[in-house]
């Protein structure tokens, strides 16, 4: 895929405060990239660098093998979603589509036409005469994203989109969107802190924490493959056992945890021996049974609550000293507190992480 | 009930108190008497015909509607900008700046009034239709300033924002956003302005010449040469004309945010 978008080495300061520092990032043409972290991580800012709102302290932004830092917002061609949707209130929806085009000095029938698709794209054909606020707030959005959408700019921006609508609608613009990228295939750059968001959509996470990116790869990479402490607390829910590195095997190392029992694991980084390490057992990879079976890893626990969670069962299981929580589909067998179990799971399970 | 009551008196008393004078003077108009006394001997529009006839007063109507026009222009354009540049939370002092904008508001008038003629009379500005408007400017812009603000800061910075991303230069987001939205407010100060100029005698005393009396010079100095009712007639074309606006910008108001 080719390179569309670079970030080359963005430092931004507020003042004192450092919210980016010396950042790369590339973003292939028609990619959907998600910017994925906590608050204060720096995502919203480096967004508000790329459609220009804001200029990076150093660094350059290269759209097209161009340096963008001295474009103007209005010259960059990016169409950009907000969080608080920033339709113009006085105008109609349909105005409020056209709007790009008349920026783009379109001829009148041809600003019909594609106001006309643009609305339809996101069903909303039938409102064009209303007033944003005679609107919900899910229209409103899908009516933000077909003005951002209708003068095919070469990178649309979307700032947490999502996050003023509830947990249905949401769900459902998530594959809006998702669908509404692969029809297009237009560049997107998408800003969340709501990780089950960035799973669902995004070709690639880039995963923030304090102005830097820990972790950048697919859905994939970044849930099953963390590659620091804070990816994999950061997206789902993992145990976090500490450990020391015996032995590495090829993509592979032995780890003897402190209660004395041996995990083999899967590597991402590189790790020596004799280094001290986390290990990352997401919840959902961990079975439970009386007897030790056939697992590579196999820890003697006891369970010590049961949570009933509608979906699935939430067991906490404490071993030695190291509490532990197991996710169990509902087909499983219920285990009552006080029950001694093996919580048994494979190498390619669990992940050695540098602290 | 009876402290229901005691409400209901208190609040008619305090209205009758803010309202007295107008009820004084505004029967006055229609007297056919020579003095501006009770009681009225018979009804009459003779003043009126005084108002629009006797030239010094058509000067002064005709003299109020310029300066007063000239006067909201100016206070308006130069209000609109000075609220649109305090609304830059970088700049320097802003906050101090945003009071010396309303200074004009708490300043004696006649302190001003002295100083503005000092000044006009170093630019060769006094007994001038400019000088007069100028002056006006000065205690008209705080409230339009005041009013402007106060629509800007219901603006959602990212709409403007939004319009840029969209192509529009900062020019067209002003022209096509920024204004629009603020609009009511603008109004509003305007109204403002050209009240505020329509009223104002103390700085017209002292800046104003014999070719520039407004309408309220006019009342101030035939009350004292002549008390004569076609005052009171005056009053009352006042009192109407505000209304009149009051009223029309309430009107434009509601059909602004019908269309929202």
């Amino acid at each position: 895929m080719a390179e569309f978008i670079r970030f080359d080495r963005i430092t931004k300061f507020y003042g004192p405060l450092c919210v980016v520092e010396n950042l790369a990032l590339g973003i292939g043409k028609g990619e959907f990239v998600s910017l994925l972290g906590p608050s204060g991580s720096g995502k919203t800012t480096l967004l508000m660098m790329l459609a220009g709102f804001e200029q990076p302290t150093s660094g350059n932004i290269l759209l097209d093998g161009t340096a963008i830092n001295d474009v103007p917002t209005h010259k960059r061609d990016m169409g950009v979603v907000f969080q608080s949707y920033a339709l113009f209130p006085h105008m109609s929806v349909g105005e409020n589509v056209a709007f790009p085009l008349q920026m783009r000095r379109l001829g009148k029938a041809e600003i019909a036409e594609r106001v006309a698709r643009a609305l339809d794209m996101v069903q909303l054909s039938a409102f064009v005469d209303r007033r944003p606020s005679q609107l919900s707030g899910g229209q409103q959005q899908r009516v933000a994203l077909s003005r951002a959408l209708v003068f095919e700019p070469r990178v649309v921006l979307m700032d947490e989109p999502l996050g003023a609508l509830d947990k249905q609608l949401r769900e459902q613009m998530q594959l809006d969107i998702r669908d509404l990228h692969r029809r297009l295939g237009v560049t997107i750059v998408f800003v969340t802190h709501d990780q089950s968001e960035a799973l669902t959509m995004s070709d690639r996470v880039a995963v923030f924490n304090k102005g830097k990116i820990e972790q950048i790869g697919t859905p994939r990479q970044v849930y099953d493959e963390p590659a620091t402490r804070f990816v994999a607390e950061f997206i789902g829910e993992t145990n976090l056992v500490e450990g020391v590195v015996e032995a590495v095997q090829g993509q592979e190392a032995t780890v003897r945890l402190r209660s004395g029992a041996h995990i083999v694991s899967a590597v991402s980084g590189s790790v020596a021996s004799g280094q001290p390490v986390f290990l990352s057992i997401r919840p959902e990879r961990v079975d439970l049974s009386e007897t030790r079976g056939e697992a590579r890893n196999c820890l003697e626990t006891e369970v010590t609550d049961s949570v009933y969670q509608g979906d699935h069962l939430r067991v906490q299981l404490q071993n030695a000293a190291q509490p532990l929580i197991a996710k169990l589909g509902r087909r499983s067998r219920e285990f009552p507190p006080g029950t001694k179990v093996y919580a048994a799971f494979s190498a390619g399970d669990c992940r050695v992480i540098a602290p | 009930m009876p402290m229901k009551l005691a409400k209901f008196a208190f609040a008619s008393l305090t209205i009758l108190f803010l309202v007295a004078p107008l009820i004084a003077i505004l029967p006055l108009a229609f007297t056919s008497s020579v003095i501006l006394t009770y009681p009225i001997p018979s009804w009459s529009l003779r003043w009126f015909e005084e108002l629009f006839t006797a030239d010094a007063w058509r000067r002064a109507i005709f003299n109020s509607l310029i300066i007063g026009t000239g006067t909201t222009l100016l206070a308006t354009v130069l209000g609109t900008a000075a609220s649109l540049g305090l609304r830059n939370r970088l700049l320097f002092f802003c906050g101090s700046i945003r009071t010396l904008f309303l200074l004009p508001m708490v300043v004696p008038a006649v302190v001003l009034g002295v100083g503005m003629q000092v000044l006009l009379a170093g630019f060769g500005l006094t007994n001038s239709y400019a000088g007069v408007i100028i002056a006006h400017t000065v205690v008209a812009v705080p409230f339009v300033v005041v009013s402007v603000i106060g629509a800007l800061a219901g603006i959602d910075e990212r709409v403007e924002l939004a319009a840029q991303s969209l192509g529009a230069s900062p020019a067209t987001v002003f022209r096509r956003v920024t204004l629009p939205l603020a609009m009511p407010g603008v109004l509003s100060g305007a109204v403002l302005a050209f009240a505020t100029s329509l009223d104002e005698v103390v700085l017209t005393l002292f800046v104003a010449g014999p070719n520039q009396r407004t309408l309220a010079r006019q009342m101030f100095s035939s009350i004292r040469e002549n008390i004569s009712p076609a005052i009171a007639a005056a009053a009352f074309l006042f009192i109407v004309a505000t209304i009149l606006i009051g009223l029309a910008v309430v009107l434009f108001r509601s059909m602004l945010a019908k269309r929202r």
